[in-house]
C-alpha cells in the first residue's frame, strides 16, 4: 500500500514536471539566443588562442613570421565570429522593428 | 515505509530515464524545442528521486534497521556512524545507487549549463544519457539488485561493515571513482549527439570539456586515494599491485588523458576528429568494462563484490554501447576527415598524435594483462594469470616515452616550431636533465636501475621544462607590464589558465612517478619473526621488538574491533629514534566460528599498520600476531563459559587478552622501508592543483552591442580579455 502511493505520488510529480513544456509550448531558449551563446563562446576561444599565440611569440617560440601568419589568421576567425554576431543583434533588432 | 518510498523513487527514476531517452531522440529527431526541454526536465526529476532514495536508504543504515537485508549484511548497532554512512556502497546494490545517482545528478548539471547551447545535439545528449542511466537502474528495478530488499525474518543484529573496508578512504574512494566514471559519459553522450548531427566542428568539445577535465581529476584522485587506502591499510606495504580493478579504472584515466590533449588538436587545428571520436567512445567503454568487472565476479580481485547475475546484462549493454557507437563513427567518417594535414613533425599536434598513441598503447598492454585469465581460458582451457612482473616489464618503457612527451610538449607551438627556436628552449631543461644524471650516478645508487636513472632524468627534464614555461612566460610579461616577478606570474596564471594548469599537471606526474621509481626499485622489505626484545637490521634502521600490546575496544583506527594485539616496537638509526605501534584487530566471527569466547579471536582479521611519513623515506610496519598459545585457553573458556553473562564473557575474553600480553610467544613482523614514497602523495596534490587552476572560470565575457568595426571592437576587446 505505501509502494501504491509513493508510486502514485512521485509519478504525479514528475508527470507535472515533465509535461509542463508540452502543455505551454515552451519553446525553451530562442534559437536567436543559443546561436548567440554558442558564437559567445566560440569568440571567447578564439580570444585566447590569439592571447596564447602573443604569449608564444613573447616567449619566443613563436618567430616573426609565423607570428604574423598565425595572428593574422586567427583574427580574421576572430572577426568572422564578430561579424556574425553582429548579424544576429541587427536581425534581431529589424525583428523588433 | 522506508523501503517502498525508496522502491518507488526507482521505479518512477526508471520510467523517467526511459522518458527522457525517448523524448530526447524524438526532440533532436524533430527540432522540437519543448520536447527537448521536457526530456532535460524528466532527468532533472531523475535526479531528486534518486536522491531521495540515497536518503532513505542512509536513514535505513543509521537507524540500524535490520530487516532491510542490506542493512543486516553490512552494517550492525556497533559500527560506527561514519561506517554506517559508507556501508552503503559497500554492497552491490547500494553502489548500483550511488553510480545511478552521480550519473543523473552530473547529467542534471551539465545539461542546465549547456541548455543555451548546442541546440541540436543536446538534445541527442539527453537521450544517451537517458538510456545510460535506465540501464543501472532496470539493474536495480528488474535484475533483482533491489537496495530496499527485505528480510523475512529480521535478525537482532547485524553482520557489521566488512572489516577491510573500515577505513576513512572507504567515505571518498569509491564516490570519487564513480564520479570520475560517470563523468566520462558526458563527452560520451554529445559526442553521440554530434556524430548523428553530423556536427564535426569544435563546439560540443568546448562545451563539455570541461566536464571531462572534472571526470578525468575525480578518478584520478579515486584511483590515488586507493593507492593510499592500500600502502596504509592492508598490510602488504604496497599501493599498486596491478590488481584487476585497479587496473580497470586506470584504463580509462589514460584514455581520459589522451582524449583530454587529443581534443585540442580539433579545437585548434580541426584534425584528429576520429580520433577524438574514437577516444570518447575507448574512454566511456573502458568506464562500462570497469564498473562491470566489479560487479561480474570474472575476475578475481581483492574489490570485488564476488560472482553475481549482473554479467549478461552488463556485456550486453558494453556490447551495445561499443558496436553502435563504433558503427556510428564509420558511417560518419566522411564528415570526420579533415583537410588540414600536419605542416611539421616538430609540432604540438605531431607530439599529440604520438601521445596519443603511447597512451592508447599503454591502456592495451594493461588490457591484455589484465584479460589474460579470460582470454587463456577461452583459448587453452585453463586460466592463466600475468602478474605484475609482466605489467612493470612492459608498461615502464611507454612509460618512459610519456614522460619524455610531457617535457617536449609545452615547449612546442601548434603548427611548427623552427629549429633554432627548438634549440634555444630545450638548452637548460637538457642541461638540468644531464646534471641530474651526472648528481645521481656519482652520489646516489639510483645507477643500480637503469629504467629508474632514466625516469630520474627524464623527470627532471619535465620539471626543468615546466619551471622554465613559467619563468620565460612571467618574463614576457613583465616586459609589458613593469609588474614584480610574483605579479607577474600570478597575472600570467591567471590569465592563461588552462596552459599553466596543464603545465602543473605535467609538473604533478612527474613528482609523483618519482615516487613511484624511487619506491619500487629502491625500497628495501623484510619479514622477520621476532620474540620481545630481540632486534633485526633493514637498510641501516635498528628495530627491537619492546613489548606485546593488547587492547579491548581501543582500536587505535576507530574501526570498532573488539580486540586487537599488537607490538611496541623501537626503531633507531644514528640519532633518530621513535617508537612504532603497528598492530592487528580483531573482529567477532558471524558465520559461527568458534563458540561464544573463540570467535573474537577467529573472525575477521584486519592490519593496522605504523607508519612514519618522511620527504626522504618512509618507514612501514606490520605485525601478525601468533594467538596459537590462546587455542587451548579458548576452548577451555568455550565450555566453561558458553552461557555465561555477557559481562562475565567479556572478563573471560580481556582474561585471555592480558594472557597473551603477559605470554606473547614470537610475532612475525614486516618491515619496510620506501624511500620518496611520500612523492607519490604530494605528485598527486600537484596535479589536482594543476587540475583546479585549469578548471577555474574565466571572468565572463562581457558581451558588447555592435556600434563600432567590428576590426576596432576586436582591437578593443582583446585588450581587455
Amino acid at each position: 500500500m505505501d509502494y501504491a502511493i509513493a508510486l502514485a505520488v512521485f509519478a504525479l510529480a514528475v508527470a507535472l514536471v515533465v509535461i509542463g513544456p508540452l502543455r505551454h509550448g515552451q519553446q525553451g531558449e530562442a534559437a536567436e539566443e543559443a546561436r548567440r551563446e554558442d558564437l559567445e563562446a566560440a569568440k571567447e576561444a578564439k580570444y585566447r588562442e590569439i592571447r596564447d599565440a602573443e604569449l608564444d611569440h613573447r616567449m619566443g617560440k613563436l618567430s616573426d613570421e609565423d607570428f604574423r601568419t598565425t595572428d593574422r589568421e586567427l583574427r580574421s576567425q576572430a572577426l568572422e565570429i564578430l561579424r556574425a554576431l553582429d548579424e544576429l543583434d541587427s536581425g534581431q533588432a529589424e525583428t523588433r522593428r | 515505509m522506508t523501503g517502498a518510498v525508496g522502491f518507488a523513487c526507482l521505479t518512477i527514476g526508471l520510467l523517467a530515464a526511459l522518458y527522457a531517452a525517448g523524448a530526447g531522440a524524438y526532440a533532436g529527431h524533430t527540432g522540437r524545442r519543448e520536447v527537448a526541454v521536457s526530456a532535460r526536465r524528466a532527468i532533472y526529476c531523475l535526479a531528486g528521486l534518486l536522491a531521495v532514495a540515497m536518503v532513505m536508504l542512509e536513514s535505513a543504515y543509521l537507524r540500524s534497521d535490520f530487516s532491510y537485508k542490506l542493512v543486516a549484511q553490512n552494517s550492525s548497532t556497533d559500527t560506527p556512524t561514519f561506517y554506517k554512512l559508507t556501508a552503503m556502497w559497500s554492497s552491490q546494490e547500494g553502489s548500483l545507487l550511488l553510480w545511478a545517482f552521480l550519473l543523473s545528478a552530473y547529467s542534471s548539471l551539465v545539461l542546465l549549463a549547456t541548455r543555451r547551447r548546442l541546440r541540436d545535439i543536446a538534445p541527442w545528449a539527453t537521450a544517451v544519457l537517458g538510456v545510460v542511466a535506465a540501464f543501472f537502474l532496470s539493474l536495480m528495478v528488474v535484475f533483482g539488485q533491489d537496495p530496499f530488499a527485505r528480510l523475512a525474518a529480521p535478525p537482532a543484529q547485524g553482520n557489521g561493515l566488512e572489516p577491510l573496508l573500515r577505513h576513512p578512504a572507504m567515505m571518498i574512494h569509491p564516490p570519487l571513482l564513480y564520479s570520475g566514471y560517470v563523468g566520462f559519459s558526458i563527452p560520451f553522450a554529445f559526442a553521440i549527439g554530434a556524430l548523428i548531427r553530423r556536427r564535426t566542428d569544435a563546439e560540443w568539445i568546448r562545451a563539455t570539456r570541461r566536464f571531462a577535465l572534472i571526470a578525468w581529476t575525480f578518478l584520478g584522485c579515486g584511483i590515488l586515494i586507493g593507492a593510499l587506502w592500500s600502502y596504509s591499510e592492508l598490510g602488504w606495504g604496497g599501493y599498486w599491485a596491478w590488481d584487476p580493478v585497479e587496473n580497470a579504472a586506470l584504463m580509462p584515466w589514460l584514455l581520459g588523458t589522451a582524449l583530454l590533449h587529443s581534443v585540442m588538436v580539433q579545437e585548434k587545428r580541426g584534425m584528429l576528429k576520429v580520433w577524438n571520436a574514437s577516444l570518447v567512445v575507448g574512454t566511456f567503454t573502458s568506464a562500462l568494462i570497469g564498473t562491470f568487472l566489479v560487479r561480474s565476479g570474472v575476475l578475481e580481485s581483492i574489490h570485488a563484490f564476488g560472482a553475481s547475475t549482473l554479467g549478461g546484462p552488463f556485456l550486453a549493454f558494453i556490447a551495445v554501447v561499443l558496436v553502435g557507437s563504433v558503427a556510428l563513427v564509420i558511417s560518419r567518417l566522411d564528415s570526420l576527415r579533415t583537410e588540414a594535414r600536419l605542416d611539421s613533425l616538430l609540432s604540438r599536434e605531431a607530439f599529440f598524435l604520438l601521445n596519443n598513441l603511447v597512451l592508447v598503447a599503454l591502456c592495451l598492454v594493461i588490457f591484455w594483462g589484465t584479460f589474460f585469465p579470460l582470454i587463456s581460458e577461452a583459448i587453452t582451457g585453463s586460466k592463466e594469470s600475468v602478474g605484475p612482473p609482466f605489467f612493470n616489464r612492459a608498461t615502464v618503457p611507454l612509460a618512459l616515452v610519456l614522460v619524455a612527451l610531457a617535457g617536449i610538449g609545452p615547449i612546442l607551438t601548434w603548427r611548427r616550431v623552427t629549429a633554432s627556436t627548438l634549440r634555444r628552449a630545450l638548452t637548460a631543461p637538457l642541461a638540468v636533465a644531464g646534471l641530474a644524471l651526472i648528481a645521481l650516478v656519482a652520489f646516489t645508487g639510483a645507477g643500480r636501475s637503469g629504467p629508474s636513472l632514466a625516469m630520474f632524468t627524464l623527470i627532471a627534464f619535465v620539471l626543468a621544462v615546466v619551471g622554465q614555461e613559467f619563468a620565460r612566460g612571467a618574463a614576457a610579461r613583465r616586459l609589458v607590464s613593469h609588474e614584480s616577478w610574483p605579479a607577474a606570474l600570478a597575472a600570467l596564471v591567471a590569465r592563461n589558465r588552462r596552459r599553466y594548469g596543464g603545465y602543473l599537471v605535467h609538473a604533478g606526474i612527474a613528482v609523483l612517478l618519482l615516487g613511484v621509481a624511487a619506491s619500487s626499485a629502491f625500497h628495501a622489505q623484510k619479514d622477520v619473526r621476532l620474540l620481545p626484545g630481540q632486534s633485526t637490521r633493514i637498510d641501516g634502521y635498528t628495530v627491537t621488538y619492546r613489548q606485546p600490546t593488547a587492547a579491548i575496544l581501543d582500536d587505535r583506527a576507530g574501526t570498532g574491533a573488539p580486540l586487537s594485539f599488537g607490538a611496541v616496537v623501537d626503531v633507531r638509526r644514528g640519532r633518530q629514534h621513535w617508537v612504532m605501534r603497528p598492530s592487528r584487530n580483531y573482529y567477532a566471527a558471524t558465520d559461527g566460528t568458534g563458540g561464544a569466547i573463540g570467535r573474537f579471536f577467529m573472525g575477521d582479521s584486519t592490519s593496522e599498520v605504523d607508519l612514519r611519513w618522511g620527504l626522504r623515506r618512509d618507514v612501514w610496519s606490520a605485525i601478525q600476531p601468533d594467538l596459537t598459545s590462546l587455542i587451548a585457553p579458548i576452548r577451555v573458556a568455550d565450555r566453561r563459559f558458553a552461557n555465561a553473562p555477557g559481562r562475565v564473557q567479556a572478563l573471560i575474553i580481556a582474561a585471555l587478552a592480558e594472557r597473551y600480553r603477559t605470554h606473547a610467544p614470537a610475532a612475525t613482523f614486516r618491515f619496510i622501508v620506501s624511500p620518496m614514497i611520500a612523492w607519490i602523495w604530494i605528485g598527486g596534490a600537484i596535479v589536482l592543483l594543476g587540475a583546479l587552476t585549469a578548471l577555474w572560470p574565466a571572468p565572463e565575457a562581457r558581451r558588447r552591442r555592435a556600434t563600432s568595426l567590428a576590426a576596432a571592437r576586436l582591437g578593443r576587446e582583446l585588450s581587455r580579455a
